[in-house]
């Protein structure tokens, strides 16, 4: 646009008032990205989960195990191809600061249940061979400094003791929002050591069919209905999503978070615009006496005010996502593959828009409608 | 010399809309830092309000919440004969074992949601030996029947918890009897009922903790290591106050180092708009600087002038911001305390300490943001500035 | 037919409540090609009439013609690429943006007619040519003098080739020799090119190098000298 020049001298009249607003733009969509992301990570987690396979915990409450006996009558059940069960360990490594999520699998069943636990063939068979081996998520590797092949130590919370297992796999995830930072070690290993007590924390169970899931499900739980532990089963996606619940109203918290932040740079830009506009009301006055419209006059102005926002918005939209695949980042294990979707960058890119629109528009109204004869006496 | 203060006052109310537009940045930075430090604040205020000094939490050695403890019988009884337990009032050591597990309970707005809420088994003791707890509603549980007690935060996030009303976990129907206080502390967001009753359906013949009341809180340390060594039984003894403390620190210093860092980068952006603000003061005021300086008022004068000026705006920011943030305090909202896996309610708490902290950044802003503006006003030549005029 | 012509012009001005009369009642002719000076004392509407006439402002009732259009009766919309296409105007101080170099001062004027890129840089070395100033195209005007400021503004009242070019005042904040200068650059313009231009001035230097002189007093025309043809 031969405008163009006109725009960016404008811009370069106070360079250091230009690239504190676009800084300031900037940093509120980085803010912005990062806020979203957290919202869209647990989103996504809550929707993980595959169509074929259901969890069956107890229905009494989650922290209840089921009895052992339970995985061969669940195999009868009709629709269902395959059963696997875990515990939950609880186990703390070192002084326990770091949190990570460690339980006991039959091996077997549940490797065969979870494709997505990607793995080499001759460390799944060290896993299969093993008792008191382990497999760990590849992030131990660095966060823990632990290595294929080494001993590491347990402190068990909720069965006490020390446990010692052998690192013996080491698997990837195919999906980014599997945890990548999970301990996995034998269930017979686990049963043997609380002396035989038979239980299991909750059952996984394949289904040949996704559209039957729910019949299945009640089928499984009218069989139990009136023993002493009824279960409760769902589709994973649900037992996934209730987890994503009990961070609370995180998304109205980011949420409000989020507005003050585009609120306050809103402030900023307004202000850093209007302070431009202002000082600008003289030139305003000769360009229209030469002759441009004042429709050029009100487009000039919101240019200048969109190449502020939109540059800003670019830099902070692209250092979120650039920052956060760079650095892994994982929230120390909570939110795993937590990175900016292309809907925050949409919505961020609106944003800017927005911020466009309201730090330019009064000032470009005002530029367009400056009765030239007032704006003259500022001139002279 | 000294440059009066309304000079500065003055002129930030000629140019009230920046002013404004500055102040409320600043504003606005303010009560997200004070609602989000408000928020932390609640969480660890209603657990560090749980325990008390004058009581220890026993549970069995290596668990780190009364969720993956087990404590028998014969525990209990060994414990209850100590000489550090103090007695109650009727005459029988002070000694509560306790039963703890989750139930899901769906809430009302989306059933899919479950909360995992705590249900307390208690004795008698348990009213008298844990802290502050004061039945607000209905009469007190009686023995043998299937009666609930609710924590006062419950009530109004579930269904069912009126007085009279019944709640359904276990595949039994429990009914509601009273509804308890408990100072704001985590409590609040329990279900109490008799151990008798809980013990059948839920754990068998094994509690989660028992909570003493010492006879004399100042010796600690001794009764704690009385406990511990002894042969007869596998625990850890914490003093309970401690015991909750420790709870909250991971979340607590989550929401801690959230509320640092979203501020943090939020004021990096206010002090920016600041900048630009009193850098256009300065240009546009250059030759009342002129003047000021030919009257024979020194260049730090000026350079303090303008800084206060800055530092007037940040705080009016502050005001509002405090203003902005007020309304949250005592608004309850719910999260999961990922140390225990159970759910607990608490209020925002802003308290007068925050608000001045919230000022003082303010003002810190403002000073930071006008640094640079008023050095260059300082260094301004008169000749210059004349030539301006 | 006259270039410009100003017919029983009346312009009111309403300050708060006071009522100030410029004109009652005016009416000049101004031909084509001439250079007219405009003189009077302050507050006799000098400034005012070279308002009307480029369209900046509106008589209160009246008639104004320029080049045969009523431009006291244009709308806003209309008027803007009237005086693109027009007028050339020139003030006493202020007149270059200063974010932008002399050259790109120059080109504004250009850059509201549907010429390319060519077309507007070679209008522009000739205006700049015409006033002296080819060597200082790149520079900004806070590195010119007075004088080529000033010169600076008057290429770029006549790069777009307008009918009439209007300066007022242009020589007020000068030095002698710079007003020289920008004298001697209009008479020039007058006489060899042929432009029409008036000139609103204090200054009686620049009434000797014009052709027709008028003086106003409190709105009216006093004295008419030299030739009007």
């Amino acid at each position: 646009m031969k405008y163009f020049p006109l725009v960016l001298a404008n811009l370069g009249r106070h360079k250091r008032r230009t690239i504190l607003t676009i800084a300031g733009v900037a940093l509120a969509l980085f803010l912005f990205a990062s806020l979203r992301t957290v919202v869209t990570t647990i989103g996504a987690a809550a929707q993980f989960g595959s169509a074929r396979r259901l969890v069956a915990t107890n229905a009494t409450g989650i922290v209840f195990p089921l009895p052992l006996s339970y995985a061969n009558r669940l195999s009868t059940v009709p629709g269902v191809e395959a059963v696997t069960w875990a515990n939950w360990f609880g186990g703390r490594y070192g002084d326990g600061k770091r949190f990570f999520a460690n339980f006991a699998v039959d091996p077997v069943s549940y490797l065969d249940m979870y494709p997505e636990l990607v793995m080499p063939a001759d460390q799944r068979e060290a896993f299969l061979r093993e008792k008191s081996s382990a497999i760990i998520g590849k992030r131990l590797l660095e966060v823990f400094g632990w290595q294929l092949g080494q001993d590491v130590t347990l402190q068990g919370t909720i069965f006490p003791g020390d446990w010692t297992f052998t690192i013996r796999g080491i698997y990837t995830p195919s999906d980014a929002v599997l945890n990548d930072d999970m301990l996995l070690f034998r269930h017979d290993y686990f049963d043997e050591r609380i002396g035989r007590a038979g239980i299991a924390g909750w059952y996984v169970i394949r289904i040949d069919d996704p559209n039957r899931a729910a019949s299945i499900a009640k089928s499984i739980d009218d069989q139990f209905k009136n023993s002493s532990t009824p279960t409760k089963t769902g589709t994973e996606q649900a037992f996934n999503a209730t987890f994503a619940t009990m961070w609370g109203n995180v998304r109205l918290l980011m949420g409000t978070i989020g507005t003050a932040v585009v609120f306050a740079i809103l402030l900023v830009a307004a202000n850093a615009m209007m302070m431009s506009a202002r000082e600008r009301t003289g030139e305003v006055a000769i360009l229209k006496t030469i002759g441009f419209r004042d429709g050029t006059l009100f487009a000039l102005v919101m240019l200048e005010a969109g190449l502020i926002s939109l540059t800003g918005a670019a830099i902070g939209l692209g250092a979120a996502k650039l920052l956060y695949r760079a650095t892994n980042f994982n929230a120390a294990g909570f939110l795993p593959g937590f990175d900016v979707t292309p809907s925050t960058i949409v919505i961020g890119a609106g944003i800017a828009l927005l911020l466009m629109l309201a730090s330019g528009l009064v000032p470009a109204l005002r530029a367009a409608r400056l009765p030239v004869i007032q704006a003259l006496r500022h001139v002279e | 010399m000294k440059i009066p203060i309304t000079y500065n006052v003055r002129s930030v109310l000629r140019r009230p809309l920046s002013t404004a537009l500055t102040a409320l940045g600043v504003g606005l930075v303010v009560a997200v830092f004070i609602g989000m430090l408000a928020l932390a604040n609640g969480f660890n205020t209603a657990l560090a309000r749980t325990g008390s000094d004058h009581n220890v939490l026993v549970v069995r050695r290596g668990a780190d919440s009364e969720l993956s403890s087990g404590v028998s019988r014969e525990t209990v009884s060994i414990l209850a004969a100590s000489p550090h337990v103090a007695t109650g009032p009727d005459g029988r050591p002070a000694v509560s074992p306790e039963l703890y597990v989750l139930i899901p309970l769906p809430r009302p707005a989306d059933s899919t949601a479950l909360a995992n809420v705590v249900v307390r088994g208690v004795s008698e003791q348990a009213w008298e030996v844990r802290s502050n707890i004061r039945i607000v509603a209905g009469r007190r549980i009686q023995s043998g029947q299937a009666e609930i007690c609710l924590g006062r935060k419950l009530v109004p996030r579930f269904a069912g918890t009126a007085i009279g009303q019944s709640i359904r976990f276990a595949n039994r129907d429990w009914s509601v009897v009273c509804h308890f206080t408990a100072a704001g502390s985590a409590f609040e967001s329990e279900i109490w009922g008799e151990n008798e009753q809980f013990m059948p359906v839920f754990r068998g013949e094994v509690f989660q903790s028992v909570t003493l009341r010492l006879k004399d809180p100042a010796a600690f340390e001794e009764a704690k290591r009385a406990f511990e060594d002894d042969r007869r039984i596998t625990v850890d003894a914490h003093r309970e106050s401690a015991f909750y403390v420790a709870q909250s620190q991971l979340l607590g210093r989550i929401l801690q180092i959230l509320a640092v860092l979203i501020t943090s980068i939020m004021a990096v952006g206010a002090v920016f708009g600041a900048i630009n603000t009193m850098y256009a003061a300065v240009a546009s005021r250059t030759p009342e600087i002129a003047v000021l300086l030919t009257l024979g008022f020194r260049p730090r004068s000026v350079l303090a002038s303008f800084i206060i000026e800055s530092a007037i705006i940040a705080a009016a920011g502050g005001l509002i911001g405090c203003l902005l943030a007020l309304p949250i305090n005592g608004i309850v909202t719910s999260t999961t305390n990922w140390a225990s896996f159970s759910e607990i309610a608490f209020s925002f708490r802003v308290t007068p300490r925050l608000l001045v902290a919230g000022v003082v950044f303010a003002v810190v802003m403002g000073v930071v943001g006008g640094c640079f503006p008023a050095w260059r006003a300082s260094r301004l030549q008169v000749v210059q500035a004349i030539r301006a005029v | 037919m006259a270039l410009v012509e100003i017919r029983d012009v009346h312009k009111t001005f309403q300050r708060d409540s006071q009522r100030i009369d410029v004109f009652t009642g005016l009416s000049i002719e101004v031909p084509e090609g001439t250079f007219l000076a405009l003189m009077g004392p302050s507050g006799s509407g000098k400034s005012t009439l070279l308002n009307l006439i480029a369209g900046l402002d509106k008589p209160t009732s009246g008639t104004v013609r320029v080049a045969g259009a009523e431009v006291s009766a244009m709308t806003a919309g209309q008027l803007a690429p009237w005086r693109a296409r027009h007028v050339g105007f020139v003030f006493q101080q202020f007149n270059l943006l200063p974010v932008l170099t002399a050259y790109q001062n120059v080109e504004l004027p250009l850059l509201l007619a549907p010429l390319s890129k060519r077309e507007r840089d070679e209008r522009v070395r000739i205006a700049l040519g015409v006033v002296g100033l080819e060597d200082r195209m790149d520079h900004y005007p806070r590195q010119l003098s007075g004088g080529q400021e000033q010169r600076t503004a008057i290429a770029r009242a006549i790069v777009a080739d307008p009918t009439l070019i209007m300066l007022d005042e242009p020589t007020g904040q000068l030095d002698a020799k710079s007003s020289q200068e920008v004298l001697g650059l209009l008479q020039r313009l007058n006489q060899e090119f042929h432009k029409t231009i008036i000139v609103v001035t204090h200054d009686a230097h620049a009434a000797q190098r014009a052709k027709t002189v008028l003086h106003l007093d409190k709105g009216e025309l006093i004295e008419q000298q030299g030739v009007a043809r």
